[in-house]
């Protein structure tokens, strides 16, 4: 078989896996209705505005890093299985491209987002 | 050194045997069906049976860790029907439906989480030829698929509309995507020394020595930052604040009730096999047998025991690893967390690699 029956096989099971436990569950478990077990957990008080509202802002800058270096690491994938073909000038030409990215990362850090506010 | 030992055990005849077989009572397209409905059925009872197997193994290390007893009662001196009661049980609870929640996200949010390990599981190399997804970029395809699993949790929290798994998701998020770049870099290490993405070829690749041993000290350090990175990326050890049961109640899967929360629990345990399964594949070699240069008989012994049984030993020993990991330091805080990866482990991350590349082109590893 190649590769994507392969993967169609595996998600296949994955989506049957959940979808099959969930119908169990259906079929044997009980069901009763009472309008507090909708409402949303918080320790026993009644919550208090919508929680679809805002979060500490670092999350986001944390975020917007990662792409920036996880991109880097899927450009240096191809260049890392290769690296004896390529030689020194492939090392000089990745060092530049890390350089650069280090650059950035040096420039965060020194603006302060990576600081924990 | 000489490759027979390699094709002893190999499943790939045995594959093609039953494929050529299937094919000549059937047409083709019948005998596919057919394989990918066994592989399918297979991957599922190894996915339950490792899930029932891990949980049982972790209450009982946490209890030894703590001194506690553990499971004890059901089934039995050690507790051995604790597991399977627990499931039995889990599966006969209710569903809850939320008033306020984005109903669509919240069902599809389990799915997702699952997909993610089951993908990821199935790259794993159990045995010579018997890795179910073994593609050429089988490590990047790996860490693509595992990524699917932080948008599981993310959507968890988001659509649940709480205030608890809001805050939950976002903090795992954070965590999650952060310590990948370290786990990123380091299996980077690795595809430099080897010289190929393919889990089969890796593994291949350490015929003649593990990868921690070939690496003079860098493979053992980047064996080290795996390993953190690795716990983090599972939600667990001293990384999961995500689910910090004392502030968040359960993190981003306060609202799920029943067998909806059972799949993140399974998800989790999975992860942790998973993740310990790469480590053993990229570090220690995968299924090939330790061999020790100069003793020939004790190698041929080696080569006697099954692939199978090499890979399980070293994963459960990651696993063992990763739970003593866990039992013994206490939780940290967000910004402890975010700093360690940043300041600390990916920059550290990033030098060996290139003190890695150095070596391979002047070619002075091993």
């Amino acid at each position: 078989m190649t590769d994507f029956t392969l993967l169609t096989v595996v998600v296949l099971t994955a989506i049957v896996l959940v979808a099959a436990a969930l119908l169990i569950a259906r079929l044997s478990a009980p069901r009763t209705f009472n309008p507090q077990k909708g409402e949303p957990y918080e320790c026993g008080l009644p919550t208090r505005g919508t929680s679809w509202g805002q979060f500490h802002s670092g999350y986001y800058l944390y975020a917007i890093l990662f792409l920036m270096f996880d991109i880097e690491t899927v450009f240096l994938f191809p260049w890392a299985a290769v690296v004896e073909r390529v030689g020194m000038w492939g090392l000089v030409s990745v060092m530049f491209f890390i350089l650069v990215l280090i650059l950035g990362l040096a420039y965060a850090w020194r603006k302060g987002a990576l600081a924990w506010k | 050194m000489e490759q027979s030992f390699l094709d002893y055990y190999s499943l790939e005849p045995v594959t093609r045997w039953i494929h050529d077989t299937l094919c000549g009572v059937m047409p083709e397209g019948w005998a596919v069906f057919l394989e990918g409905l066994v592989l399918g059925v297979v991957i599922l009872l190894a996915y339950a049976v490792l899930a029932v197997v891990l949980i049982y193994m972790e209450r009982r290390v946490c209890g030894a860790f703590q001194c506690r007893i553990g499971p004890n009662r059901v089934g039995g001196k050690g507790g051995l029907l604790q597991v399977p009661a627990d499931v039995l049980k889990i599966l006969t609870k209710e569903i809850i439906r939320l008033k306020n929640s984005d109903h669509l996200l919240y069902e599809l949010a389990p799915y997702l989480v699952i997909l993610a390990s089951v993908i990821s599981f199935s790259c794993l190399p159990w045995h010579k030829g018997a890795g179910v997804l073994d593609m050429e970029v089988g490590i990047l395809f790996v860490l693509a698929a595992s990524s699917i699993g932080i948008l599981g949790i993310l959507l968890a929290g988001w659509s649940s509309n709480s205030k608890y798994t809001i805050i939950g998701a976002v903090r795992s998020g954070a965590m999650l995507v952060s310590y990948e770049l370290s786990l990123g870099i380091t299996v980077l290490t690795v595809v430099i020394l080897s010289g190929t993405m393919s889990i089969s070829g890796i593994v291949e690749s350490q015929a003649d020595g593990w990868n921690i041993f070939k690496g003079h000290i860098i493979t053992l350090v980047a064996f080290v930052i795996y390993l953190i990175s690795g716990n983090a990326e599972a939600n667990r050890g001293p990384f999961d604040l995500a689910e910090a049961e004392q502030e968040l109640t359960a993190g981003y899967h306060t609202e799920y009730s029943g067998m909806h929360f059972g799949f993140f629990y399974l998800a989790e345990y999975l992860n942790l096999f998973i993740t310990s399964g790469i480590a053993a594949t990229l570090f220690l070699g995968g299924w090939m047998p330790l061999h020790v240069a100069g003793l020939d008989g004790f190698n041929a012994v080696m080569d006697y025991i099954p692939g199978i049984v090499w890979f399980l030993g070293k994963t459960f020993f990651v696993v063992f690893l990763l739970m003593w990991i866990r039992w013994t330091y206490p939780r940290l805080r967000i910004d402890q967390v975010l700093n360690l990866e940043w300041k600390y482990l990916m920059p550290l991350s990033l030098l060996l690699m290139l003190i890695m590349v150095v070596l391979k082109v002047y070619g002075l590893v091993f």
